[in-house]
């Protein structure tokens, strides 16, 4: 992956993040929730930066395992680590939403345990990675396609399910003033997710290298 | 001598005085307690039987809104930032192990 190119992203993630509190303190407050509803500008970027950390890790996971390619497998793990680095964004700051909005930390609602279980999944995969010995690359790859797998039921779980959490509809349909600074949002944490991505593949092929040379000094 | 020609009441009327203050007794015990609560209490506000559920929830007794967005906030913040630094940590260590290996490539090499 390009070294240079981490730079420029992680500039232009912090451009999002400095504007972004100022468009969310501007945005109307909301006529049920009030305050409160404004943790759904990061509470939802968060779950998008995570739903596309899980496609580039199901897309690269297949990769690997059926053309073999070693740098699918190191964006694979790569995108795992971020995958859960979002996704535990989305597991906290909706509880916080929820004790407010809800009057309880955490519902067993079909979103939020589909949510839950998709975490750990990703944690298993990463426990597999790291604690699974030769072949586990190859293990850990059938995972990460199964968690790309999830990620249609954890969207339309709210469409599907009785459940506690707005309908899918919600975010199309929002009017402009509440839309501005979600979308800002969004596009912050994609950048920054692609920014994490970067550096951490950076660390996977500067590891490969080091291996590469162990070995080429054990040969020696 | 018996009771009834001191008292001047027979022993008929007695027994029927006798009936009378039984049943009052009956109705005192069974209905008297429970009209006396009801006359106290309104209807609507009798005693639960368990949690009852509260529509409007008093202003002093509602969480804070503030404090929470901004708790929300500052975990977004320290994960990103957190994450961010675990991986530059472990890519100067990386880095350094790389650099020592290269070295003795290059002694090996040399020799």
């Amino acid at each position: 992956m390009n070294r240079r190119l981490f730079p420029w992203l992680i500039g232009l993630s912090l451009v999002f993040f400095v504007v972004a509190p100022i468009l969310i303190v501007r945005a109307p407050l909301e006529q049920e929730m009030g305050l409160i509803q404004k943790i759904f500008y990061f509470h939802f970027s968060a779950w998008m930066a995570m739903y596309l950390g899980i496609c580039i890790l199901g897309i690269s996971s297949a990769l690997f395992l059926f053309r073999r390619k070693p740098a699918a497998d190191r964006l694979a793990v790569s995108a795992a680590e971020a995958a859960i680095v979002f996704g535990l964004m989305g597991l906290i700051t909706g509880p916080i939403w929820a004790v407010k909005s809800w009057g309880v930390w955490w519902n067993w609602d079909a979103r939020t345990t589909i949510a839950l279980i998709l975490e750990l999944i990703l944690v298993a995969y990463l426990i597999l990675r790291t604690y699974g010995g030769p072949g586990s690359d190859r293990l850990a790859a059938g995972l990460g396609m199964f968690a790309m797998a999830n990620l249609p039921f954890l969207y339309v779980s709210t469409n599907i399910w009785r459940t506690i959490h707005p309908p899918t509809s919600v975010v199309p349909t929002l009017p402009v003033d509440f839309g501005i600074p979600l979308w800002w949002s969004f596009a912050g944490f994609i950048v920054l997710c692609l920014a994490l991505l970067t550096a951490r593949v950076r660390l996977e092929e500067q590891r490969a290298t080091l291996d590469r040379l162990y070995l080429a000094l054990e040969d020696e | 001598m018996h009771l009834d020609d001191l008292t001047g009441v027979s022993r008929e009327e007695a027994r029927r005085w006798r009936r009378v203050a039984l049943v009052l007794i009956l109705i005192a015990g069974l209905g008297g307690p429970g009209q006396t609560v009801d006359a106290a209490q309104p209807a609507e506000q009798s005693v639960p039987d368990g949690f009852v559920p509260m529509d409007d929830v008093p202003a002093e007794e509602q969480l804070p809104a503030a404090p929470l967005l901004a708790a929300a906030y500052i975990v977004v913040w320290v994960l990103a930032i957190g994450y961010l630094w675990t991986i530059w940590r472990r890519l100067g260590s990386v880095e350094k192990e790389l650099a020592e290996a290269l070295r003795r490539v290059g002694e090996t090499d040399g020799a």
